[in-house]
C-alpha cells in the first residue's frame, strides 16, 4: 500500500519528457528503470499556429509513384533507444519475438475459387460481362494480370501491385470517396492511392491475416465475410468489374467521368447494384471506403496523410501520446498540432 | 515433422496471459519445475510498446499487430441450431490475443472486482424473486464461490496489477467517494484514482444532476509510480490513449509482461517456451488422469510435455476448445442440456450511445486512459427488477481509452453520408465533439447457446474449429433497453446539441462484423454441480483432477463488469488451493460431488 500523501503528482516540463521514477532496489522490469519512454523524436510542444512551417524531412513514395518501403520507424528513431533498451531487446525473451507465420498454401483455396467462379458463369454472362468472369479469375490466381506484368516492365519495378489503368481508377475513386473541399485536402493530396498500393505489399494485402480456407460458403450477412478472395484479389476483380460495368453504360472508364457520375456510379456500388465474380460489388466499395480512411488517417509512415493533413482536419495530435498535463484543464481545448512518427510535426 | 518427449516436469501451464503467468509464479513458489506453453511468439514491452513506433493506430488496432491470427485457428459462428456455422474469417467482433502476455498485453486495463450477487445469481434471485422469475431456456447457476471468499485474492491481484480507484467502504467503513453499490473491501486501492479526462468529468457532472451516483472506474492503470509486491515497476499513466490494442509503452498499464514475468523469470524452476501450440492434453488408459500435453512448435514438430499437473489457461474458448479436443468432460448438448463442456457460453451485452456537445468545445477524445466514470445504478441486482421482468443489468460509463482517427472516422451513425463532403464534415464534427457512454451489460447464459467442435473447418493444425451457437435473447435485449433508457437524464444534464441512442435491436441477430467486446466467457464453467458444471469450485476438472481450468470459461454466465479482475482472483483462488491442498493430498478431486 503506498501511501498517499507521499503521491502528490510532481509538475514536469510541457513538453512530456519526465523522470518520475525514484528508484531505490534494482529494477525488475522487462525493461529499463529509468524513464520509461525512450528519448523520442517529438520536439517539444509548440503551438501548432507556430510549427506550421517546421516541416521535417519526409519519407514518402517516390515522384515516380512507385511504393517506398514503409518502415515501422525510421533508422533515427530506433538510434534514439537507450543502450539498456537494446541489451534488453537482445535478451533471450525477444529473440523470437517476430516469428514468422507461415502463409497458407495458395492452393488451400485456388482450386475452389475457380469452382465458384465456373458457378456463377450463368450471371456474369447476364451482366453482359463476356470473358471477365474467366479473366479475372485468372488473373486473381496469378495477382499478376498480363498488363500488371507489362506496366512493371515499363515502370522498371516487381514490386507495384496495381497497374495504370488501375491505379487511375483506383486514385479518381478515392477523391471522391474523400473529394478536396473546405474541410480539407482531398485523398489524392493526402497520398491514399500511394497508401493502398503499399498495403498491397503486406501480409494483410495477401490475405495472410484473415482465415482463407474452404469450403467457401454464403450465409446471412451478419455471420460475416465468406468470400475466398485476399484484399489483393478484391481489388483486382472489383476494378476490371467496376471498369467493365461503367464502359458499358457510358462507354467511357470511371476515370474520365464527370464527378456526379462517378458519385452515382460509388452510389451503386454501396447499395450493392451489381457482382463482379463471386465478389457483391458492396464488399469491394467497402473495402476501398475501408482503405480509404485507413490511408488519409495512419501515420504518414505508411504512405498517406502526408503533411499529417488527415489529422490537421480530425484536430488529432498524431503520436504525441502525452498528455499527462492535459487531462484535467477542462476549459481550455488541446492547443498543439500534430507529430508524426518519423517526427515531422504540424 | 519429428516427434519428440521431454523429460518430464512438475507441471505444465498452458498460456502465458494473465491466468497462465499467475498460476506458473504461483507454482514456482510452490517449488514446482513449471514448464509455461504459449502458442504465439515472444512479446514485451520494451519492443512491442517502444515509441514512437507502437504509437500507430494502422498497426496496432487496424492491422491488429498483437492479436491472434485467424489465418492460424479461428472459430465458426452461427446463431441458431438450425443453421450451418461459418468461419470468423476477419478479425472483428472480437480479439482474442495472443504472444507473451496474451490478450494481457493489449487489453485496456478497466480492472473491477465481481458484484457478490452475480458470484450466486441463481440463489440471489430465487431468494429475491423466486424460482418463477428465470426464465425457461436460461441456465442461470452460482459459481461456486463467494465473494467474502474470493475478498482477499481480489485484494492481491489488485495489488500486483497497481490498481488506481477510489473505495467506498474498507472494513465496513465509508472511507470515500467510491461506488456505494460495491461490496466491503479489507483494504483500499494500492493507488489513489486517475484523474478525470473532460468527457467523464462532463458525465460525472451529469450523472449527480440526473441523481445517480458516479464513482472513479478502477483502472491497473497505475496512476502514479508504483512497485508491486512481485518488485515489478510501473510507470505513471500519462493519458496517451494508446491503452486497447497496445503495449503500454509508458510501463503504466498492467500486463503480465510488466507485473509479473519479470520476477517469474527470476525462478530457476521456470521454463517459457513461445511457438508451442498446444494440441491437446494427453490422458492415461483410464481417461481419468493427464499425463501431460503435446504440442506444435515453430519447425513443426510434435513435442510431448509430460506433466504431473496441467493448467490449462489459455483464452476462454481455446480452453474449451482444447477440452473438447482432449476428452475432458462430456461435451455439451443443447438438446438433452447435459454434459458440461461448451455448456453456458456467454458473451457480454455492450452498445454504445454517442453524445454530441455543442461545438464551442472540443471533447478532446484522443485523451485516454483506462480510467473514467461509472454508474452502477442499474448494474446487478442494485435496482428492483421485479416490475421489469428480466435478470441482469448493466453499469454506465465514459470510460474513454483515446480515439484515434481510423477508428473514429469509420463509426458513422445510421442513415448518415458514408463517404464524400458531407461525411467528411460530419466526421471532423464527431470527432472534435461527441463522446461515447457505454452501456456494458450482463448475458444470461441459455440453453440452446453454446461451444462445441464445427463439423467441417479445420484450423492449419488439421483439427477442427470450435463452433460459437449464439443470439441475442429477449431477457438480454430487455435489460439493455431499459438501462440505456436511463441515460435521458444523464443526456438532458449534459446540455447535449445531439444524441445517438444505441440500443440491442429485437430481431437483430448477434453480427460478428462490428466490434463489440473480446470479454466472451464460460463454455466450461465452475459450479458446485457436476452436472451442470465442468469444474468445481476450485477449477479443477470434475473428470481429470490432475487438470485445472483458469479463466473466464468459469463464468457461468456474463456480468457487466469486465472479465480481468475475476480471472487474475480466480487464478490466485485456484492456485492458492492447489498450493495448500492438491499438493499435499493424493493428486485427487478437491470436491467429493
Amino acid at each position: 500500500m503506498v501511501a498517499r500523501t507521499a503521491l502528490k503528482r510532481p509538475r514536469g516540463p510541457i513538453c512530456g519528457r519526465r523522470s518520475l521514477f525514484t528508484v531505490t532496489s534494482p529494477p525488475m522490469t522487462d525493461a529499463p528503470h529509468t524513464p520509461r519512454r525512450p528519448a523520442s523524436p517529438v520536439s517539444c510542444a509548440k503551438p501548432a499556429a507556430n510549427t506550421s512551417a517546421a516541416m521535417a524531412p519526409l519519407s514518402l513514395p517516390t515522384p515516380d509513384g512507385s511504393p517506398a518501403a514503409y518502415p515501422m520507424t525510421s533508422s533515427k528513431t530506433n538510434a534514439s533507444a537507450p543502450s539498456h533498451v537494446k541489451q534488453q531487446v537482445r535478451g533471450e525473451e525477444h529473440m523470437a519475438h517476430d516469428a514468422a507465420i507461415a502463409p497458407l498454401p495458395s492452393s488451400a483455396f485456388t482450386p475452389k475459387r475457380r469452382r465458384v467462379v465456373q458457378g456463377l458463369g450463368t450471371s456474369m454472362a447476364a451482366l453482359s460481362l463476356g470473358g471477365l468472369a474467366t479473366q479475372t479469375a485468372e488473373a486473381a490466381s496469378s495477382e499478376q494480370s498480363p498488363a500488371a506484368t507489362a506496366h512493371h516492365q515499363e515502370a522498371g519495378t516487381s514490386t507495384r501491385f496495381f497497374t495504370a489503368a488501375e491505379f487511375a481508377f483506383l486514385t479518381a475513386a478515392c477523391e471522391r470517396l474523400f473529394p478536396e473541399d473546405d474541410m480539407g485536402p482531398g485523398a489524392t493530396m493526402l497520398g491514399v492511392p500511394d497508401f493502398i498500393e503499399g498495403q498491397m505489399n503486406t501480409p494483410w494485402g495477401r490475405g495472410e491475416k484473415w482465415f482463407m480456407s474452404g469450403p467457401h460458403r454464403t450465409g446471412p450477412d451478419n455471420l460475416g465475410y465468406q468470400l475466398p478472395y485476399s484484399p489483393r484479389q478484391i481489388y483486382r476483380i472489383g476494378i476490371a468489374g467496376t471498369q467493365a460495368w461503367v464502359r458499358q453504360q457510358h462507354n467511357a472508364p470511371f476515370e474520365s467521368l464527370p464527378p456526379t457520375t462517378q458519385d452515382a456510379i460509388l452510389t451503386a456500388l454501396e447499395h450493392n447494384a451489381t457482382q463482379f465474380d463471386a465478389l457483391p460489388a458492396s464488399a469491394f466499395f467497402e473495402q476501398l471506403r475501408s482503405d480509404t480512411i485507413e490511408g488519409a488517417f495512419a501515420d504518414p509512415t505508411h504512405g498517406g496523410n502526408r503533411h499529417m493533413g488527415g489529422w490537421k482536419m480530425m484536430g488529432f495530435p498524431g503520436a504525441r501520446a502525452d498528455y499527462m498535463d492535459w487531462v484535467d484543464r477542462y476549459e481550455t481545448p488541446y492547443p498543439y498540432g500534430p507529430v508524426s512518427i518519423s517526427g515531422e510535426t504540424g | 515433422m519429428a516427434e519428440k518427449t521431454l523429460p518430464p516436469v512438475d507441471a505444465v501451464v498452458v498460456g502465458a496471459g494473465w491466468a497462465g503467468s499467475i498460476m506458473a509464479k504461483e507454482l514456482c513458489e510452490a517449488g514446482l519445475s513449471v514448464v509455461m506453453l504459449e502458442r504465439g511468439g515472444r512479446r514485451s514491452t520494451a519492443k512491442d510498446g517502444a515509441y514512437p513506433a507502437s504509437i500507430d493506430e494502422l498497426e496496432g488496432a487496424t492491422r491488429y499487430k498483437l492479436f491472434q491470427n485467424p489465418a492460424q485457428t479461428t472459430v465458426t459462428v452461427r446463431n441458431r441450431l438450425d443453421q450451418e456455422a461459418l468461419p470468423y474469417r476477419r478479425l472483428a467482433a472480437f480479439l482474442p490475443g495472443e504472444g507473451v502476455g496474451g490478450a494481457g498485453l493489449h487489453w485496456t486495463g478497466v480492472h473491477f472486482r465481481a458484484m457478490p450477487q452475480d458470484l450466486r445469481l441463481r440463489s440471489h434471485i430465487t431468494e429475491r424473486y423466486g424460482k418463477t422469475f428465470i426464465p425457461d431456456g436460461m441456465n442461470l447457476q452460482d459459481y461456486g464461490v463467494t465473494y467474502e471468499e474470493l475478498e482477499p485474492f481480489f485484494d492481491r491481484a489488485e495489488k500486483v496489477f497497481g490498481t488506481s480507484g477510489e473505495a467506498y467502504t474498507v472494513d465496513g467503513k465509508v472511507v470515500g467517494k467510491g461506488n456505494p453499490f460495491a461490496p466491503d473491501r479489507s483494504d483500499d486501492f494500492p493507488l489513489p484514482p486517475l484523474r478525470d479526462v473532460y468527457t467523464a468529468h462532463l458525465f460525472r457532472k451529469a450523472a449527480t444532476e440526473a441523481g445517480f451516483h458516479p464513482y472513479a472506474m478502477p483502472a491497473a492503470n497505475a496512476s502514479h509510480p508504483y512497485t508491486n509486491p512481485y518488485g515489478a515497476q510501473m510507470g505513471p499513466c500519462n493519458f496517451c490513449g494508446y491503452c486497447s490494442d497496445y503495449a503500454c509503452y509508458m510501463y503504466a498499464k498492467a500486463s503480465p509482461n510488466v507485473n509479473i514475468l519479470p520476477a517469474l523469470r527470476q525462478h530457476a524452476n521456470f521454463t517459457l517456451r513461445s511457438n508451442a501450440h498446444v494440441l491437446k492434453v494427453l490422458l492415461d488408459s483410464t481417461g481419468k488422469k493427464a499425463t501431460g500435453v503435446v504440442y506444435q512448435d515453430a519447425e513443426g514438430n510434435h513435442i510431448t510435455q509430460p506433466a504431473g499437473l496441467v493448467i490449462l489457461a489459455a483464452f476462454q474458448f481455446h480452453n474449451v476448445h482444447l477440452m473438447l479436443l482432449s476428452g475432458i468432460g462430456k461435451p455439451y448438448d443443447p438438446h438433452s442440456n447435459s454434459g458440461t463442456v461448451g455448456r453456458n457460453f456467454t458473451y457480454q451485452n455492450i452498445t454504445n450511445t454517442t453524445v454530441l456537445m455543442p461545438p464551442t468545445r472540443s471533447t478532446d477524445q484522443f485523451i485516454g486512459s483506462a480510467g473514467g466514470v461509472a454508474i452502477d445504478d442499474f448494474n446487478c441486482d442494485n435496482f428492483d427488477h421485479g416490475p421489469l421482468g428480466f435478470i441482469g443489468g448493466s453499469p454506465l460509463w465514459v470510460n474513454q481509452a483515446g480515439v484515434k482517427p481510423i477508428g473514429g472516422a469509420k463509426a458513422t451513425f445510421p442513415g448518415a453520408p458514408r463517404w464524400g463532403s458531407a461525411w467528411k464534415k460530419q466526421a471532423v464534427d464527431t470527432y472534435r465533439h461527441a463522446f461515447t457512454i457505454n452501456a456494458q451489460g450482463s448475458n444470461m447464459a441459455y440453453r440452446d447457446v453454446y461451444l462445441d467442435l464445427d463439423p467441417t473447418w479445420t484450423n492449419v493444425y488439421g483439427q477442427p474449429l470450435l463452433r460459437m451457437t449464439f443470439d441475442w435473447k429477449d431477457n438480454d435485449i430487455r435489460m439493455n433497453r431499459h438501462v440505456v433508457s436511463k441515460l435521458d437524464g444523464v443526456v438532458k444534464a449534459l446540455g447535449a446539441r445531439d444524441v445517438h441512442y444505441s440500443m440491442r435491436e429485437p430481431g437483430k441477430p448477434f453480427d460478428v462484423r462490428d466490434y463489440q467486446t473480446t470479454h466472451l466467457c464460460g463454455g466450461a464453467v465452475m459450479g458446485d454441480d457436476p452436472n451442470t458444471s465442468a469444474l468445481n469450485r476450485y477449477l479443477q476438472s470434475w473428470d481429470v483432477p490432475n487438470v485445472f481450468v483458469v479463466g473466464a470459461n468459469a463464468f457461468p454466465q456474463g456480468m457487466g463488469y469486465n472479465p480481468t479482475g475475476l480471472v487474475a482472483a480466480l487464478a490466485y483462488w485456484s492456485a492458492h488451493h492447489i498450493r495448500t491442498q492438491w499438493l499435499k493430498g493424493n493428486g485427487g478431486p478437491l470436491v467429493t460431488p
